[in-house]
């Protein structure tokens, strides 16, 4: 009796510590490895270089956590690129004629306003997110190209560019900051709270929360509106690293987000998710560019074999998790 | 016996023109089994919702303990007392036990964060209780076979069920051994003192479980027997429509 108890228990530790959690940090420690030995001379190891990998990923990791919400929730969330552009240059826009606060609330709220559109065409009328996203995307895509005519805005406020990009604290980029604390209060909001509980319910099985009270219409508004204000802030970002906002920011990044958070661990149907998962995959996505960078590949090649690297890890993650 | 813990009384509902329920009339005692029989169609679904909460009667009363309540939604049920085992047992395969037992209604701690440690101790001392077999409160549903579920699908009814438990075809999906375990702890829920309303196709453990038996048949009560003095042939006369001989 007590023998066949430990065999369960050893059994179901072992399932909860299961080898597939830890691909991505596998695969993270592989690719460092790799690019370590075969980069020793073109220095890919200093401080320098790796704390730029840090800087580079800070918006696609801010990206990452709203994602990480929207899909444990069942839903995604392809507009987020698209919401980069809108955010930043309303922020631009805005810190020219009303100084920074005012910029720092048009570009945030930008983001919160197509987030809640999304979430509640998804909630409320009940069409599929992905349909209602992708709308969104090519909508805002538009938006943002319309704006300004195409044209770049420079942000010359200075407090804006050191808050959101080059400056630091104690020695910290503020970059750097933003990604510690969002990762930190992400993990806890997602991980210690009734709310992060709540998605979890309503994308592992929506009939089940619902019949617990849990109200799945607001939870799936909640995770669009996060995930909107989330991709706001990655324009910021953005705005306050380069001095400059374009239509073309977070152009290409929703592939990588969505790369970085399957490959941390967090299932496309929903139900189960990691934000630290998440980070080491957006850390895992940018090392992956910038080592391909160094080796001095082309940039069609560096898309070419990004591609296949993300297939392989994506495919390596969602192996037997469909069982 | 005490006052009925549920007492519904002349009970109609109406979908469109549609009468899916009529002049339907049943008290449940605490610490008392009461089956819900009837063929496919009968109405046995549209009773659980009503009874449930979620839908409301079209009229006649719901009546918990002598007062008369009225519910417009599950919630307002379980605020009542009453909760429900799903046939699908509305369980979220991919969380742990304790997540599952807490679904909806997780307790917070101090800091108004997840308290962990007290939805696993509670849900280890229930499921011991209940004698329902699963390796440990944290494992995920999905690794737990048919039984273990319906085990923590009922452990979990029974933990917030002050005044009745309804069973919606609790050993549908379960083999042999699975279900005489599931009727085991079936049973072991009478000396809780709440009402126990289960909904069976299997005539067998209606005989096994029940102190009385309620035929319905196309939305009409047929009658109400207590499970010592009838047999099945009168209960599949009942259900059937047709008489004996």
């Amino acid at each position: 009796m007590s023998s066949a108890n430990t065999g369960t228990e050893v059994g179901s530790l072992a399932s909860r510590f299961n080898l597939q959690q830890y691909v991505v940090y596998l695969g993270f420690l592989a690719i460092f490895l790799f690019f370590a030995i075969m980069l020793r001379d073109s220095g890919f190891l200093t401080v320098r270089n790796l704390s730029n990998i840090v800087l580079q990923t800070a918006p696609v990791t801010i990206m990452a956590i709203g994602l990480v919400f929207v899909m444990s929730a069942g839903e995604i969330d392809l507009s987020i690129g698209s919401i980069v552009a809108v955010a930043a240059l309303a922020a631009a826009v805005t810190i020219a004629s009303y100084g920074m606060a005012a910029g720092i609330v048009a570009g945030l709220g930008a983001g919160i306003l197509i987030g809640l559109i999304n979430g509640a065409l998804v909630a409320y009328v009940r069409l599929p997110s992905f349909l209602v996203t992708l709308a969104t995307m090519g909508l805002f895509a538009g938006v943002s190209r319309s704006m300004t005519d195409l044209r770049s805005i420079s942000v010359t406020n200075e407090i804006f560019t050191g808050f959101f990009g080059s400056g630091s604290l104690l020695g910290v980029p503020s970059l750097i900051w933003w990604t510690v604390i969002a990762i930190a209060i992400g993990h806890l909001v997602y991980r210690e709270t009734r709310f992060g509980a709540h998605v979890l319910a309503t994308g592992d099985n929506a009939r089940a929360a619902s019949v617990s009270g849990i109200s799945v219409p607001k939870i799936r508004l909640a995770v669009l509106t996060i995930s909107g204000g989330l991709a706001g802030l990655a324009g910021l970002l953005y705005a306050g690293r380069l001095q400059a906002a374009k239509y073309t920011l977070g152009e290409t990044d929703l592939m990588t987000v969505i790369a970085a958070v399957i490959v941390g661990g967090t299932l496309l149907n929903g139900g189960k998710g990691s934000i630290v998962g998440a980070l080491v995959g957006s850390l895992m996505m940018g090392m992956l560019n910038n080592g391909l960078i160094l080796m001095g590949l082309s940039v069609s090649d560096q898309m070419i074999v990004r591609g296949l690297i993300i297939l392989t890890a994506v495919a390596v993650s969602l192996r037997d998790k469909s069982r | 016996m005490n006052a009925p813990i549920l007492q519904l009384q002349d009970i109609r509902k109406n979908f469109g023109g549609i009468t899916a329920i009529e002049n339907f009339s049943l008290e449940v005692f605490p610490g008392e089994i009461v089956a819900l029989v009837g063929d496919n169609g009968a109405g046995k679904s549209t009773l659980v919702k009503i009874v449930s909460g979620v839908h409301p009667p079209s009229s006649g009363t719901i009546a918990i303990e002598g007062k008369p309540v009225t519910m417009s939604n599950a919630t307002m049920g379980r605020a009542h007392g009453i909760e429900v085992v799903y046939q699908d047992l509305a369980l979220a395969d991919q969380q742990t036990v304790y997540m599952n037992m807490f679904l909806g209604r997780e307790p917070l701690n101090r800091f108004g964060l997840l308290d962990r440690r007290r939805m696993i101790a509670e849900t280890e001392k229930l499921v011991k209780e209940l004698d329902v077999r699963i390796p440990s409160a944290h494992a995920t549903i999905r690794d737990l076979s048919g039984g273990q579920r319906q085990g923590v699908a009922i452990a979990r009814a029974t933990h917030w069920a002050s005044k009745l438990i309804l069973l919606d075809e609790p050993t549908a999906a379960l083999g042999v051994a699975e279900t005489a375990k599931v009727e085991e702890i079936v049973l072991s829920l009478k000396q809780r003192n709440v009402g126990i309303l289960i909904i069976s196709h299997s005539l067998d453990q209606v005989f096994k479980l029940s102190d009385r038996i309620c035929v319905l048949r196309r939305g009409k009560q047929i009658g109400v027997r207590e499970t010592k003095k009838t047999d099945k042939n009168e209960i599949i006369a009942m259900i059937t429509g047709l008489q004996q001989q």
